[in-house]
């Protein structure tokens, strides 16, 4: 067999291949824990490695137009429900490639961060299955799968957000997590439940092709939008959010801004693809409610981390915010969609949402990774205490000035580019929308120099003299974030045209992601 | 199926769930809540596959007649799995809470940053 028959047996395989490795290797990492640290890290890296040039490889193959569809069970699809289905279109890739990311960059920035804690197999155990159940809750086609895998996820990044067990607050974020995720998960199952009484289907694509838009459905829209916004940190329902990523680890922070955005890929999935159809008929309920809970998530959650002395906690307030910019260009997306004098408006809207998924997990995961950088050197996360760290911490706090301007939208860096397309695209919409956002941009940029001003610069504080730059782990595992962000603001228009336009384009043309399933159904745009 | 019981059932079950999460005070008793709930849930899929009348789906043992549909029930013993995992660790990190604070009560739990 020569080379390329494997890449293109690797590749037929992938999506299956893609959750079974992490899951497989969570289960094996312990028991080569008992060799060694060192090996046990080098393979839980090894591992997701794999996974990622596994991701990258279907990737580049979906983003070319194809569909890929993976049959678990019957191949026989005149039987209905006994397979279970995955279906990778251009956005589930977009969204693997950034949950691989930030597991590989959180690994990689563990070996040095958590190196002095106990029980480190279970650790990288749960990390793995972490990365599984979002790999798979992006990957699959099929609806009560992505509960299961929701659970995964919930479960595992539940037990790792409480790692820190000899911390209270730890143990009571991780305690908060697991209620929401847990109830949330429940009316997930209870729409599945519903779906499935109609229609007797649980595959995405065969509901969406059968969907009547019954009284039962539009609560089973309200309740799976409730249940994935709660997990997704939206405002209201954004309480659990800094509590967990305030207190997790760092590492376990990157990776839970992962399992965040997951959820946020289940209501797109759930809005633009089951019912999709109902999009065409009215979709401006369904794009309002999704702009006005982005207006408010951004206000809400600039205006709560301006009074935070915490530094983890002032930048989980400002990753709520960022949810918000998200919603706040894929509902406009959703409610120009239907104008055909806007469709511009709306593509550009889309994009601009869906590229900052991107932007958003790496500039709040590179300004996390930060303040764990600083919680290892000094051990300190109150900002009252921290003070002149830019004399002992020089790659750090350049690290800090990137991820600080990316996070507000400045140029050169990636959250500029995509926040450019939200504000000229909302603009068309209501120049108010475009002018909150803005401002909220100027407000991030005033608490992170707040911040940076007072963990960085001032007089040299005496208790800080000893205190060295951090490990190499996690300096590479920040500068490569770095760097992603600078190419991603150097060069946008490469990462739009090939990765992000594909991934608005699968979004709205639901048509293509059913009929790779149920090849008669005729709807869509 | 009388007076659609099982179904009243459903809803008194997730209902009675959700006020014991949202109102009371004790940690215990908010696990309690969500496994509510969770029955609640694994009932309403139980139901939804039943007929009247019908027999366990067997295909190979099958004196005749309609079967329940087995789909529902394949489901809910995965979410009774799932439901196991989630209680077991709910209730390991309610241990560890009352190894910190020394209480179950809510409202004497958090406090200030230690």
């Amino acid at each position: 067999m020569n080379v390329a028959d494997l890449i293109a047996l690797l590749l037929q395989h992938s999506p299956a291949l893609i959750v079974a490795v992490p899951l497989l290797g969570a289960f094996i990492t312990p028991l080569i824990s008992r060799l060694n640290d060192k090996v046990r890290n080098v393979f839980v890296i090894l591992t997701l490695g794999l996974t990622a040039s596994l991701v990258f490889l279907l990737a580049s193959d979906v983003f070319t137009g194809n569909i890929h569809t993976y049959i678990f069970g019957s191949q026989d699809l005149a039987l209905p429900v006994v397979r279970i289905l995955f279906e990778v279109d251009a956005m589930s890739a977009f969204m693997a490639i950034i949950s691989v990311i930030l597991s590989l960059v959180a690994v990689i920035y563990s070996w040095s961060f958590m190196k002095e804690n106990t029980g480190l197999d279970k650790y990288y155990t749960l990390i793995l299955l972490m990365t599984a159940g979002m790999l798979g809750m992006e990957l699959t086609g099929d609806l009560f799968n992505f509960f299961v895998f929701l659970e995964i996820t919930s479960i595992s990044s539940a037990a790792l957000v409480a790692f820190w067990t000899n911390k209270a607050k730890s143990v009571e974020a991780g305690f908060k997590y697991i209620v929401i995720s847990t109830i949330g998960a429940l009316f997930i199952l209870f729409s599945i439940a519903l779906f499935y009484g109609q229609y007797n289907a649980l595959n995405m694509a065969m509901i969406a092709s059968a969907i009547q838009y019954t009284f039962l459905d539009k609560i089973a829209l309200v309740l799976l939008i409730a249940a994935l916004a709660m997990k997704a940190g939206v405002v209201p329902m954004h309480m659990w959010l800094p509590d967990a990523y305030g207190k997790a680890p760092s590492s376990i922070t990157l990776i839970l801004v992962g399992a965040t955005q997951a959820s946020l890929y289940g209501v797109f999935r759930v809005c633009f693809t089951i019912y999709g159809g109902a999009i065409n008929l009215s979709s401006i309920s369904i794009g309002w409610i999704l702009v006005i809970l982005g207006i408010i998530t951004m206000l809400l959650g600039v205006a709560m981390a301006i009074i935070q002395t915490d530094f983890k906690r002032l930048i989980a307030f400002g990753a709520v915010a960022e949810i918000g910019y998200i919603l706040l260009g894929i509902g406009t997306g959703l409610v120009v969609m239907l104008n055909p004098e806007m469709t511009t408006t709306g593509l550009a809207a889309m994009k601009g949402g869906i590229f900052h998924i991107m932007n958003d997990a790496l500039d709040v995961g590179l300004l996390f990774l930060v303040a764990g950088a600083i919680y290892y050197a000094t051990k300190e996360t109150s900002l009252n205490k921290l003070g002149g760290l830019a004399r002992n911490m020089r790659y750090t706090t350049v690290f800090f000035i990137i991820g600080l301007l990316a996070i507000s939208g400045m140029p050169p860096m990636n959250g500029f580019a995509s926040k450019l397309l939200i504000y000229e695209s909302t603009y068309q919409l209501n120049p108010i929308l475009s002018i909150i956002a803005i401002l909220s941009s100027i407000m991030i940029l005033a608490v992170f120099v707040k911040v940076f001003h007072s963990a960085f610069l001032g007089p040299a504080l005496p208790k800080f003299e000893n205190v060295k730059e951090v490990p190499k782990s996690m300096l590479i595992a920040m500068g490569t974030i770095a760097t992603i962000i600078i190419i991603f603001g150097l060069f946008p228009e490469l990462i739009v045209n090939n990765i992000v336009e594909p991934a608005a384009n699968a979004l709205i043309n639901y048509g293509d992601y059913v009929r790779e399933v149920i090849p008669s159904f005729t709807g869509g745009v | 199926m009388i007076f659609n019981i099982p179904f009243i059932a459903v809803a008194a079950l997730i209902l009675i769930g959700l006020y014991a999460v949202i109102f009371k005070r004790n940690l215990i008793k908010m696990v309690i809540g969500i496994t509510l709930i969770e029955s609640g849930v694994n009932l309403f899929l139980i139901t939804l596959g039943y007929r009247e009348g019908s027999i366990a789906p067997i295909y190979t043992s099958s004196p005749g007649g309609i079967m329940s549909l087995p789909v529902p029930q394949a489901l809910t013993l995965t979410s009774i799995v799932i439901g196991v995992a989630v209680l077991a660790l709910m209730l390991s990190l309610v241990i560890h809470i009352y190894r910190h604070y020394g209480t179950l009560d809510v409202r004497k739990i958090g406090g200030p940053e230690e």
